[in-house]
């Protein structure tokens, strides 16, 4: 069972700057396969520019990325194939349909025909969005877009989906949709990347690395690091961030 | 195949933002029809045209700027598609075509290719509304010229992607029009010939020659003719294959400041 023994995903001595600010410096961690992971830190921690890094937007100099043992340095394409990503910015044409959309990125990925049409009901339906396939996306709210985002994410079948703070700017219902949803992804082994700053959308069950200041301030399973401290309590005594 | 799969949906994303667009489409056909019908008529009267290849006889100003203008609708159509990378850079759908498992160079290519496409289709339209204004080419004149439209565009738009490569917003595009769109333009053979050019002054004459847009006009106004203007070729290819690979450096994610965080 390569899958248990291998992690998902493994980061090992990965540091990065922009110019004279240092990002992230000397980061590890990895996520085992089938696990939602956390990436918790305040703004401004490195998340976002540790998630450019994840899906080879940017290069780090020094650092090892694997994708279930892939190395994203030396084998960025069969890495990526392996990820799926709902990124923090928006990702998609508003004036076209879902169907479109995420035809579109099927085609990216090379799936076409029969099987693309039934890989995007498939995803369309894990997430509660198989009606709203003919729609314009510019005509559904934020909290069907990120949905959207996320069924699109899982098209190609990835083994490991990295999202980078996917609940910014929606509402509490649709917010606690999202967290739920993509905590239900787990249980088919999917392995998850969750970056966020939001306390109340990590599980007890759940592992997270907290990042601070670029580096990683603690790694475990949320109830073992937190040792009975209410995580929000916790993270703000880590970061001296409110939660 | 896969990859065929992927250029496809590319360059089909690409043209139907093209068709729902129409103001664009418009604009993309009136700009050279404007110098087609108006200035034209005015430059005619100032302008007296000796014959130079690849003219037999003399010809019309009219017919002179016809090459020039289809390489205009290039040259906009390039650098409307560098505006239209700098908003999926700003949007994001950069990130999304970026992350996907193909190399680089094939993704940005499939871009170059989607845009030379949108660019082929404008110039058509021209094309056809000059016929019926009088302005006709042999069929084998409008055959010998489709490639070098493709060159043209395919120059044109790496220079696009290049440029998109290194402007962060949208904003700073109108620079784009000053710095390169209308020195490219005015410092061609798109409107008056290299030795009338010489004739007021030798410096200038030298940069229209530099130009790489000069030798796209020169390779479609032979091509027009059913001639191959080898030089003009060569330099055409050349001009594409560097701003291609600027681009492409551009582009390289060590150098990519997409990591940062959007406000």
């Amino acid at each position: 069972m390569p899958e248990t023994i291998t992690p998902a995903l493994r980061v090992e001595g990965l540091s990065h700057d922009w110019g004279a600010k240092s990002a992230l410096a000397n980061v590890g961690f990895s996520v085992p396969a089938g696990r939602f992971c956390a990436l918790l830190g305040p703004n401004g921690a490195g998340k976002s520019t540790l998630m450019a890094v994840l899906t080879g937007l940017i290069r780090p100099r020094p650092g090892v990325v694997t994708v279930n043992g892939h190395d994203l340095g030396r084998a960025p394409r069969k890495a990526l194939a392996q990820i799926g990503v709902v990124f923090q910015q928006p990702t998609y044409d508003l004036d076209r349909s879902v169907g479109a959309n995420l035809r579109y990125f099927a085609a990216l990925h090379g799936l076409s025909g029969r099987t693309a049409a039934d890989r995007i009901t498939e995803c369309l339906a894990r997430l509660g969005m198989a009606e709203r396939i003919a729609e314009k996306v510019g005509a559904l709210n934020g909290g069907h877009r990120r949905r959207m985002e996320i069924a699109r994410a899982l098209i190609h079948r990835p083994r490991l989906l990295l999202l980078d703070e996917p609940t910014v700017g929606l509402d509490a219902p649709a917010r606690a949709a999202i967290t739920a949803h993509v905590h239900d992804l787990t249980r088919d082994g999917i392995s998850v990347l969750w970056a966020t700053h939001l306390v109340d959308e990590l599980r007890e069950t759940d592992d997270l690395v907290l990042l601070h200041r670029g580096r990683v301030a603690a790694t475990g399973a949320v109830s073992d690091v937190t040792a009975g401290q209410p995580l929000a309590e916790w993270f703000l005594a880590q970061t001296g961030a409110p939660a | 195949m896969n990859a065929l799969l992927a250029a496809k949906a590319i360059i089909g994303r690409e043209l139907a933002r093209f068709f729902t667009q129409r103001e664009r489409f418009l604009a993309a056909l009136v700009r050279p029809l404007v110098w087609l019908f108006v200035f034209a008529a005015g430059f005619r009267a100032a302008l007296g045209l000796s014959i130079i290849p690849p003219y037999q006889t003399y010809i019309t100003y009219e017919t002179y700027i016809v090459p020039g203008l289809c390489g205009m609708i290039l040259l906009f159509s390039g650098m409307q598609s560098s505006l239209s990378l700098v908003n999926d850079r700003e949007s994001g759908a950069m990130r999304l075509l970026l992350t996907a498992p193909r190399p680089r160079w094939f993704l940005l290519g499939a871009k170059l290719v989607a845009g030379a496409s949108v660019g082929l289709l404008q110039v058509a339209a021209f094309l056809v509304i000059a016929y019926f204004y009088g302005l006709k080419f042999s069929a084998g004149g409008y055959l010998a010229a489709l490639p070098a439209f493709v060159m043209a565009g395919v120059m044109l738009g790496a220079l696009g992607l290049f440029l998109s490569a290194r402007i962060r917003q949208l904003e700073n595009f109108a620079g784009v029009m000053n710095f390169v769109i209308f020195p490219m333009f005015f410092l061609s053979t798109a409107l008056y010939p290299l030795w009338k050019m010489q004739e007021s002054s030798l410096l200038l004459a030298n940069l229209c020659r530099a130009n790489p847009f000069t030798h796209a006009v020169e390779l479609i106004r032979f091509a027009l003719y059913g001639q191959l203007n080898l030089p003009a070729l060569g330099w055409t290819v050349l001009s594409a294959i560097v701003f291609f690979g600027l681009a492409l450096h551009g582009y390289e994610p060590a150098r990519t400041r997409s990591g940062r965080r959007p406000d």
